[in-house]
């Protein structure tokens, strides 16, 4: 084959055929695979069970903020003057993240609660590196935020939601890895956070 | 959503027959044994005591959940087989070996929790089933591994609402997205968009998957 072939090239970093280019660098996965071993599926339980509370309406409420988040964040991205690739990869993630936005606030409404206010938010983002960099962390975070809070969701449809979309937020979270020369898939497991520690990452990000 | 179409497929002979008929008969034997891995509700250890209580509030049958963890447990066999060949295979060297070594390090991984899952909630493994995979060349592996990502992320969406065991249901999260990472990373390789779906993932019943699992199992 031919690296041209390759859409992404500068992605790759490929060696096909003893055809090398730049670094396809996957930093220390391998070894974070063996947190939790293979023996048991108790760690993941422990923090998911651990944040109950308000059901389903709360739940939702909670992935809203950090949608509405991630949106806004991609929005500010596009005055950065990002690179091409990386301008279109920002318009098309924020305008996912939109739409979890509008899905997550009719589902809100569908469950009879109040959708939570967005809030005012600042992001200490300058330039490609510090984009990307904060990227990853909101995406991977938001893996870890959905993987937790999931399993203590009651309506099998809010479920099926959340999957379709946590299920986008590590499509992302791998891909902005990629371009930052990261394992995409750091983990075998990937980690879960409880709502608080969720919140606590988030707060410097929040203005008001 | 799909919990019917499994119940039909591996425990009724008659839909699965009818079954093996609609995917083509070639390799039936070898198939009918993978469909026998995602079924073992009639095993008799699968209601014993030693298994986890379910704290969802319809009823939760564990009979399902072993259906579901033994079907998800015979797709990480054949994503751990693919890996292990395509690393065997001299198609790939250096960084790119890397990265098939750890997806099919993660994929082995996988199964030994999904066996460890199985056995706790009473039940049987799923027997490894024989793989076979076109190995042709670097290109259509880097495909072939998308679309056998992409299929086992919604494969794991499929099921996330079926799952009554709260414990297997975070593990079985906890995988979809990494399958969900991996399949990304082979589509940003391979110029395909990450999110081929859109903003929200499809699901894939068992019947979606199954077809299309099949050429990959010997007979």
């Amino acid at each position: 084959m031919s690296d041209s072939n390759l859409a992404v090239p500068e992605l790759g970093g490929v060696e096909i055929h003893g055809i090398t280019r730049g670094a396809f660098v996957l930093k220390s996965a391998l070894a974070a695979g063996a947190v939790y071993g293979a023996a048991t599926v108790g760690p993941f339980v422990g923090r998911a069970m651990a944040q109950s509370g308000g059901g389903d309406v709360d739940i939702v409420n909670f992935a809203l903020t950090l949608e509405y988040l991630e949106a806004d964040f991609y929005a500010k991205a596009g005055s950065l003057g990002l690179s091409g690739d990386l301008k279109k990869l920002a318009k098309e993630f924020g305008g996912e993240e939109t739409e979890h936005v509008d899905a997550l606030t009719a589902t809100v409404k569908k469950l009879g609660g109040t959708p939570a206010k967005k809030p005012t938010f600042t992001f200490p983002i300058k330039d490609e590196q510090s984009f990307l960099k904060l990227a990853q962390t909101l995406e991977d975070t938001g893996v870890a935020a959905y993987n937790g809070a999931a399993p203590a969701i009651q309506s099998k449809e809010v479920l099926g939601a959340a999957g379709s979309i946590v299920q986008i937020e590590a499509r992302h979270a791998a891909a902005i890895r990629l371009r930052r020369k990261e394992s995409p898939a750091p983990d075998a497991f990937d980690k879960t956070l409880e709502k608080s520690a969720v919140l606590k990452a988030v707060q410097p990000l929040i203005k008001a | 959503m799909s919990d019917n179409a499994v119940r039909e497929l591996a425990g009724d002979d008659a839909s699965r027959k009818r079954f093996l008929k609609m995917v083509g008969t070639g390799g039936a034997g070898a198939f009918a044994l993978f469909l026998a891995a995602c079924g073992s509700s009639n095993d008799k250890s699968s209601t014993s005591s030693g298994t986890p209580a379910t704290t969802a509030s319809s009823g939760g049958s564990p009979s399902q959940d072993l259906k579901i963890v033994n079907y998800a447990l015979t797709l990480e066999y054949l994503e751990a087989d693919f890996y292990a060949k395509v690393a065997a295979s001299g198609l790939f060297k250096g960084a790119q070996l890397d990265t098939i070594k750890q997806f099919g390090d993660q994929e082995s991984q996988h199964v030994d929790a999904l066996t460890a899952t199985v056995k706790k909630l009473g039940g049987k493994p799923a027997p490894k089933p024989k793989t076979k995979f076109p190995l042709d060349d670097a290109m259509s592996v880097l495909k072939l591994a998308a679309t056998v990502e992409n299929l086992g992320a919604s494969a794991y969406l499929g099921q996330a609402g079926n799952i009554q065991n709260k414990e297997v249901l975070a593990a079985a999260l906890s995988i979809h997205t990494v399958e969900a990472r991996h399949a990304s990373a082979l589509n940003t390789l391979l110029g395909k968009g990450v999110t081929p779906d859109g903003a929200f993932a499809k699901p894939a019943s068992m019947a979606d998957v199954l077809p299309k699992v099949k050429p990959f199992i010997a007979a």
